[in-house]
């Protein structure tokens, strides 16, 4: 617990603010005021030392306590036609209390990450994939190959961390590591490595990538293709990728479902994931997906086994149902379907629901702005900096503890959607 | 409050009662002697009704990564078996991959009080115990992976001595709050990441130059020399191959006598007699297992229709990939820790091969002689889900009706089983020493698994139906803790069971080389590692139950 007057410092601290959740940040804490002391990046820094806002909830925009804040929201699921509990940027015990309550009041249930982790999500659902870890790719990868992700501006930590450290386990020859890039190109020089080497680019606007990837498959099933080039790039160029992945001991692809922003970039994805296990006949070779932030990976975890589904599922009818175009959230919303809907996000105070026909009521980090009054508006505190929590990577291998890193008498969105669903 | 249950037939092979009537004291959760005054506050007639401990499952994926893979993967199998939510329960779904909160209501119901998750792997234990925390009224606990974890090849490469490796294990267990240890595919996992695509008892892994064989006797000497009770958990080499029971007899010959658990039997027994080059050698198995008093093992039982293959044996996992039903699957190299593979499967009655997997399976059950080193599995849910067993034990005990199922099955393996030769029946006496006091003994649970004075209170009774399948599908009771949670087969209350762990102890110079390893080579930090006792408790509902230890020591 940190002293008012005395700054304390905390080691070995777990950011749940990125998807690869380093863990070896120092911070220091003043007061309320939290400073990232090492380790710190344009993502994490921020997110950590943004200052403390409100505690006190409002209804209307009138400040009430806690309780009267909770008896409305209950009063009003009570009597909601069409529950929607969106947002869930929470950790683990949120995601619980989240799926506890859309069981009770027969909400529908989905994260406003979605969009992106539905790429990845809907592979899974219908071919499958062969995946690996970011240690596992930290001291393996001989080659890797970024897809149509610019990794730094989202993970500015990931080559720091996993491409470039200072030793690996085994005999991989870390000056011989290879990173190849196609599709976006990188926009700084992290992909850079320590001695130099530039990675390899081979460009190509999404809208190509599916193309490219198609023709990618095709080559590294020896099949001959006529065209010369495709996107602007050589076939000749993705011929050579093919020999360094075959020739590669095990290569990685990595991608971030939230980059590959464009209608159906599934069916990219599944193209990849099956390149990627047609390799595996001869050679190895995983796909890295990056994602995760701010509790995504770990809201479909715990959706998954609580309920058999991740996201996009709805309790209306009593019992858990799946449908990952039905129960979108943004669809939801946009078109008028959710008469209540209940915003979690306990990471971000940026992060305020889309403007809906809904009674909202906001469960936010404190601080949050809002252009539009909710009708309920409860600061909640951030997991890993109010109080302690566990969240996933975005491997959804891996998850680490979060502390508390201060005292600051916020509820926890556990609290207050357990006392919610107490209550109706 | 006292609550009586008069005059049951008991069944308690931990105190060799075998159909004896008695009558049952409970309070505080536990069974307690007859008072001194004879006042109770409640008694509930049991006569004639067959009273058992809660049964155990000693083998169960229900939590944990891959597990939570399989339920993501399949929505059509969760949508063909849906559970809504009532007053007291919370919705859910699944047939192969039941959502948590399903899983410990089926369990329950069907008169079981604990399942133990056979494959954690120490990164991923974290979510393993989320996912049982979850899983409501059952005991729980999990048995922990290593094997083909790097920092365990690498002192094996550097010949350290056997002292530094049960320092390890020791340390391992109790960070990732386990009851014991398993090994799958003994070095296997990390020779699939060098691409080795096979790896036999005596093969060496490519890069460190050590063996399955080798593995298996460091890790067995570790868990008896720290005090283990659950003897090393065994998924061998070869899971699936035609021919493997020969990889299987010399495992068992390789324990040197050491304990040792040989799970899912079932997918190591097979021979590569006859026209299809696949046979059974349940026979020679079971002589094995009869000769080394050293040796239990489990089932794994297949049973047909779908489900879905969930495994830390992601080389296996890869080569079985072909045959996924539906055509999906997922193999992952999981951080220079282990990995995993899941691919659903359906067994069809019509397969020559599915048809004799059916069959090894219940040969195992049938010629193994010692109902106290086998246990009753599906190695759920990758032979069968779990609600199968009441349908297993059917089997075990009804020898017209197997043979009347086996008559069904494809012709050409009928010809190559001696099955229906078979006479033997289980007795109740049989099953509940497999379900209760011989799984609890194994698991290392002191007060689990029998009725006597200072037992937990976890008690099933049933109707003595003629169809064992519908006795043990729907118990007439079953106490948790003392508490009546099942009546007539429902659930009546929600509890949350216990972690069942063991502290093992350990020298804290381990963290030393631990500590270097993690900062030099993994992405998390030792210290995020560790498991606290706090995170199980977690909202409060949690708790840990510390077994008790053996004698240690140096062998």
């Amino acid at each position: 617990m940190a002293d008012a007057t005395t700054a304390k410092t905390w080691q070995e601290v777990a950011s749940p603010f990125c998807g690869i959740a380093s863990d070896d940040l120092v911070i220091e804490v003043n007061g309320h005021q939290l400073t990232v002391l090492e380790n710190g990046d344009a993502i994490n820094t921020p997110a950590f030392e943004a200052p403390l806002g409100d505690s006190q909830p409002r209804i209307d925009g009138k400040e009430v306590t806690l309780e009267q804040a909770v008896s409305h929201i209950a009063e009003q699921l009570r009597t909601a036609k069409q529950p929607l509990i969106g947002g869930m940027a929470t950790d683990l015990n949120g995601a619980r209390s989240a799926m506890a309550l859309a069981d009770k009041s027969g909400a529908t249930i989905d994260s406003q990450f979605s969009p992106a982790a539905f790429r990845n999500i809907l592979v899974l659902q219908d071919t499958g994939y062969m995946t690996t870890t970011l240690t596992e790719t930290r001291n393996r990868a001989d080659v890797i190959v970024v897809v149509g992700s610019d990794i730094e501006s989202s993970f500015p930590r990931f080559f720091e961390r996993i491409v470039w450290p200072a030793e690996s386990m085994f005999d991989v020859d870390l000056s011989q590591r290879q990173v190849i890039y196609l599709g976006k190109k990188p926009s700084g020089d992290h992909s850079t490595a320590p001695d130099g080497r530039k990675a390899q680019v081979l460009a190509c606007d999404d809208a190509d990538l599916p193309e490219v990837l198609s023709v990618l498959r095709a080559l590294i099933n020896g099949k001959q293709v006529q065209a010369e080039t495709v996107g602007g790039i050589q076939v000749s160029e993705l011929q050579q990728l093919t020999e360094t992945l075959k020739a590669a001991k095990y290569s990685v692809f990595v991608w971030s479902g939230m980059q590959l922003n464009y209608d159906h970039a599934e069916t990219s994805i599944q193209m990849l994931c099956e390149a990627i296990k047609e390799l595996n006949k001869d050679t190895r070779s995983n796909g890295l997906p990056l994602g995760g932030k701010q509790g995504d990976t770990t809201v479909n975890a715990v959706a998954s086994w609580q309920s058999g589904y991740p996201m996009r599922s709805s309790f209306q009818r009593g019992y858990p149902e799946y449908d990952p175009f039905i129960f979108d959230s943004r669809r939801i919303l946009a078109e008028g379907e959710a008469d209540v809907l209940v915003w979690v996000n306990a990471f971000n105070t940026q992060g305020t629901p889309p403007a809906s026909s809904a009674k909202t009521f906001v469960l936010g980090r404190s601080g949050m702005q809002f252009e539009i009054e909710p009708e309920v508006f409860i600061p909640v505190g951030v997991p890993g900096i109010d109080h302690v929590g566990r969240t996933f990577r975005c491997d959804s291998v891996v998850s680490v503890p979060l502390k508390k890193l201060r005292d600051s008498g916020l509820p926890s969105v556990f609290d207050v959607l357990s006392a919610v669903e107490q209550a109706l | 409050m006292l609550l009586k249950l008069t005059g049951g037939r008991v069944y308690d092979p931990a105190h060799n009662q075998e159909n004896v009537v008695r009558d049952i004291y409970i309070r505080d959760g536990r069974i307690v002697d007859k008072p001194a005054d004879g006042r109770v506050d409640q008694e509930i007639d049991v006569r004639d009704k067959v009273i058992m401990s809660g049964a155990i499952d000693m083998h169960t994926h229900i939590g944990g990564g891959k597990v939570n893979i399989a339920r993501t993967m399949l929505p059509e199998d969760h949508a063909e078996e849906v559970y809504a939510r009532t007053e007291l329960l919370r919705s859910g779904t699944g047939h192969a991959a039941p959502s948590t909160l399903t899983t410990g209501y089926r369990y329950a119901e069907m008169g079981y009080t604990a399942g133990f998750e056979p494959a954690v792997l120490p990164i991923n234990a974290r979510q393993a115990h989320m996912e049982m925390h979850d899983t409501p009224i059952i005991d729980k606990g999990g048995y922990v992976m290593l094997g083909s974890d790097d920092f365990l090849l690498r002192m094996m490469a550097a010949n350290s001595d056997q002292e530094a490796i049960n320092n390890y294990v020791a340390w391992t267990i109790n960070h990732a709050q386990a009851v014991g240890l398993k090994v799958v595919n003994p070095g296997g996992i990390s020779a699939f990441k060098f691409n080795q695509r096979k790896l036999d008892l005596d093969e060496k892994n490519d890069f460190y130059g050590v063996t399955p064989r080798d593995i298996l006797h460091r890790l067995s000497t570790a868990v008896k020399e720290i005090g283990v009770p659950h003897p090393l958990h065994v998924h061998g080499c070869n899971l699936g191959v035609p021919g493997n029971m020969q990889t299987t007899l010399d495992t068992i010959q390789g324990a040197e006598g050491l304990p040792m658990h040989l799970t899912h039997i079932q997918f190591h027994s097979y021979g590569t007699e006859g026209d299809f080059k696949f046979s059974s050698g349940a026979a020679e198995i079971a002589e094995a297992i009869n000769k080394h008093k050293n040796i239990t093992v489990d089932v794994g039982q297949i049973l047909f229709g779908q489900t879905v293959t969930a495994s830390g044996d992601n080389m296996r996992q890869f080569a079985g990939a072909p045959h996924s039903h539906p055509n999906k699957w997922v193999c992952m190299d999981i951080e220079c820790d282990a990995g995993c593979g899941v691919v659903p499967f359906k067994y069809k009655d019509q397969s020559y091969v599915n048809a004799l997997q059916w069959m090894i399976g219940l040969e195992t059950f049938l010629l193994v002689n010692d109902p106290w080193r086998i246990f009753l599995t599906t190695d759920h849910p990758n032979g069968a889900p779990f609600t199968s067993y009441p349908h297993l034990i059917k089997l075990l005990m009804d020898k017209s009706f197997r043979n009347d199922m086996l008559s069904t099955l494809h012709p050409e393996a009928q010809k190559a089983t001696n099955l229906a030769s078979i006479e033997r029946e289980y007795t109740l006496y049989e099953i509940a020493i497999m379900t209760r006091a011989g799984a609890a003994k194994l698991v290392g649970l002191a007060d689990r698994g029998h009725l006597g004075v200072g037992a937990a209170a976890d008690i099933t009774i049933y109707t003595d139906h003629e169809d064992r399948e519908k006795m043990f599908a729907k118990p007439d009771y079953v106490f948790k803790d003392g508490e009546m949670v099942v009546r007539h087969g429902e659930v009546q209350k929600i509890t949350w069971g216990t972690t069942h762990v063991v502290k093992p102890e350990y020298d804290v110079s381990i963290e030393k080389p631990l500590q270097q390893y993690f900062d030099k080579y993994h992405t998390m930090k030792l210290s995020n590692f560790k498991i606290s006792n706090d995170e199980i408790v977690d909202d409060g509902r949690g708790s840990l139950t510390i077994q008790p230890l053996h004698k240690g020591g140096k062998l």
